[in-house]
């Protein structure tokens, strides 16, 4: 219980600093943000009437607390291309991003776990071999070169589906989790390379433990040691790496969506980046972070329940 | 008789030194020379098939693929390396110096190191080049700064253990000055950590620079590099896949190498 908030003292601390660091980072930018919105041949008295309304004339300091306030309250300020609430903008964004990064989660979890116990399991030198083989190449492959080879097979090929051509949840949720399922698989395939591999030497590991010897000893089945005993232990770094890896899925979204076109927080990022249109740059990257920080927060938690010898 | 002690072959260091031989020779021979211009438009030549004189065919400039990818893997090469040299040596200037002396510094410094690590690059890097402005020297900075704690970590963990060991005590005895023990005693024995480290982030760095120039805010048209490659490429799926999986087939080998390479020398020195 103390550790949770010690813990959770530390993880509110760090997204103070980076919330700061957000802030400060989008103040130093050359360039007055009313420009962007009325122009260069705008008049000064505009010009100056807009900064009021913007707030952009007090204080620093000031409009930091402000910002900060507000940005806890939901409030992320006004795009300055879209002239509508970042909020808003967000809210038909984010969903779309969500599911994106759930689906390839699960999947990550669903396959890498079997996978990870029958290769770690394996007795066959040739098949170690194949699947140390498969693990590195699958490594090597980016998530968006696989996403395109996949839009080349499966979209301009087999014509299973029409790349660019997103579906909304709304419409048909069987035909969005269609769409949603190649790209999801694009940015879960290194990531099931990685766990498998990581679980493939964990179980390993554990097998050479004298506990196992034990077992042996006792007349349990290889089976009964694999699955009672070493998974348990085998399982501890896994499940940590999974948990880190919900949030290193949420940030590969960014490309993913653009490579399949789907209307996210990723393509809304690069296009207002693009756009110069820095409330919603910093919307977005406050709260990825803060979604990292938890995340990483949360594992942390994971695996000191998990390890009793983290407890002590 | 056989020798017991001799050590099993070693298949990753040898397939992965020959490839990434390989891929070095290429990119740098890309430098000098390529089979055709890299820029000269031909309208008659648009969007060919591979064939023998196109090996990865032509692209819808006309343009031959092949020796567009030498050049763009030579683009991204040359990036990754200066990313790496730069991350690399502020990281074990930093490293250095915090496993050495420790104390209040060395916590501060390491904590923020987590903190930055515990973003992926592309993320910092979008901010960065989202305020600095998008060109080659930006790109190559805002990942340099960003490879620092990797290496930072790895080398403080290194110095730490090492600091206390007695070859090093005897040096101090003996009056060697501090720069020397840091930089020509105890550096040279971080190398098996420190080398698989530099291939990791070299990859790290490719895949990064490769991501970048993808989302078009990473190397600018006309200058070709993996990553934009990719992203031209894209809008010619249906009528020049070649296009498309040349580039991507070019960066899967690059990675691929240098990961078995640095699997190799990780199994080499344990």
């Amino acid at each position: 219980m103390k550790l949770v908030l010690k813990k959770t003292a530390s993880l509110i601390i760090t997204l103070f600093i980076v919330s700061l660091l957000a802030f400060l980072a989008f103040q130093i930018i050359p360039g007055d943000p009313t420009t962007k919105i009325l122009g260069t041949n705008a008049s000064a008295q505009k010009a100056e009437a807009l900064r009021e309304q913007l707030g952009l004339n007090r204080p620093v300091t000031e409009r930091y607390l402000d910002w900060l306030v507000s940005f806890l309250q939901g409030d992320f300020g006004t795009s300055y291309s879209y002239l509508r609430p970042v909020s808003s903008l967000l809210a038909d964004k984010l969903p779309v991003t969500a599911l994106l990064t759930l689906l390839s989660f699960a999947l990550t979890a669903l396959l890498s776990i079997p996978l990870g116990i029958a290769s770690g399991s394996m007795r066959s030198q040739a098949a170690d071999h194949l699947a140390v083989i498969t693990d590195q190449i699958i490594m090597a492959i980016p998530p968006f070169f696989f996403g395109i080879i996949s839009c080349y097979v499966f979209g301009v090929v087999l014509k299973w589906f029409l790349p660019g051509n997103y579906i909304p949840l709304s419409e048909n949720a069987a035909g969005c989790m269609g769409y949603l399922l190649l790209p999801a698989l694009s940015l879960a395939l290194p990531r099931i390379a990685m766990t498998v591999r990581m679980l493939r030497g964990s179980i390993r590991d554990e097998l050479t433990e004298n506990y196992v010897l034990t077992a042996k000893s006792r007349g349990l089945s290889r089976r009964e040691i694999l699955l009672r005993h070493v998974l348990r232990n085998a399982m501890i770094p896994v499940v940590t790496f999974l948990a880190v890896s919900a949030a290193e899925i949420m940030t590969g979204t960014i490309i993913i969506e653009q490579v399949f076109t789907i209307p996210g927080i990723g393509r809304l990022l690069v296009s207002s980046i693009g756009n110069r249109d820095y409330p919603v740059v910093q919307a977005i990257v406050v709260l990825l972070a803060a979604w990292i920080m938890i995340v990483n927060f949360l594992a942390d938690l994971v695996n000191h329940w998990m390890d009793p010898r983290l407890r002590s | 008789m056989k020798n017991p002690t001799k050590k099993k072959k070693n298949r990753y260091l040898l397939t992965g030194g020959i490839l990434s031989g390989f891929m070095t020779a290429l990119i740098v021979c890309g430098f000098f020379w390529t089979p055709y211009s890299t820029t000269a438009m031909n309208a008659r030549e648009k969007l060919q098939p591979p064939s023998w004189r196109h090996l990865l065919g032509t692209d819808n400039f006309g343009r031959d693929v092949f020796s567009r990818v030498m050049q763009g893997a030579g683009t991204s090469f040359l990036i990754a390396v200066m990313v790496v040299v730069i991350g690399c040596a502020a990281g074990i200037l930093i490293g250095s110096l915090c496993g050495y002396y420790g104390g209040i510094a060395d916590l501060i410094l390491m904590r923020i190191c987590d903190t930055i690590t515990a973003f992926p690059a592309i993320l910092l890097s979008l901010v960065i080049i989202s305020i600095a402005g998008s060109s080659e020297s930006n790109i190559v900075l805002a990942l340099g700064i960003l490879f620092i704690p990797s290496f930072a970590r790895v080398v403080r963990t290194q110095y730490a253990g090492i600091r206390d060991l007695n070859y090093i005590k005897a040096a101090r005895l003996e009056g060697v000055r501090t720069p020397r023990i840091l930089y020509a005693h105890i550096l040279p024995n971080t190398l098996p950590i420190l080398i698989p480290a530099l291939t990791i982030g070299f990859n790290n760095a490719i895949l990064a620079e490769a991501s970048m120039s993808f989302l078009g805010i990473g190397i600018q048209p006309p200058k070709a590099s993996l990553g934009s490659m990719l992203k031209d490429s894209q809008n010619y799926l249906a009528s020049a896949p070649w296009y498309v999986l040349g580039t991507g087939f070019m960066m899967v080998v690059l990675i691929l190498a240098f990961s078995l390479l640095s699997e190799g020398i990780q199994q080499s020195t344990t």
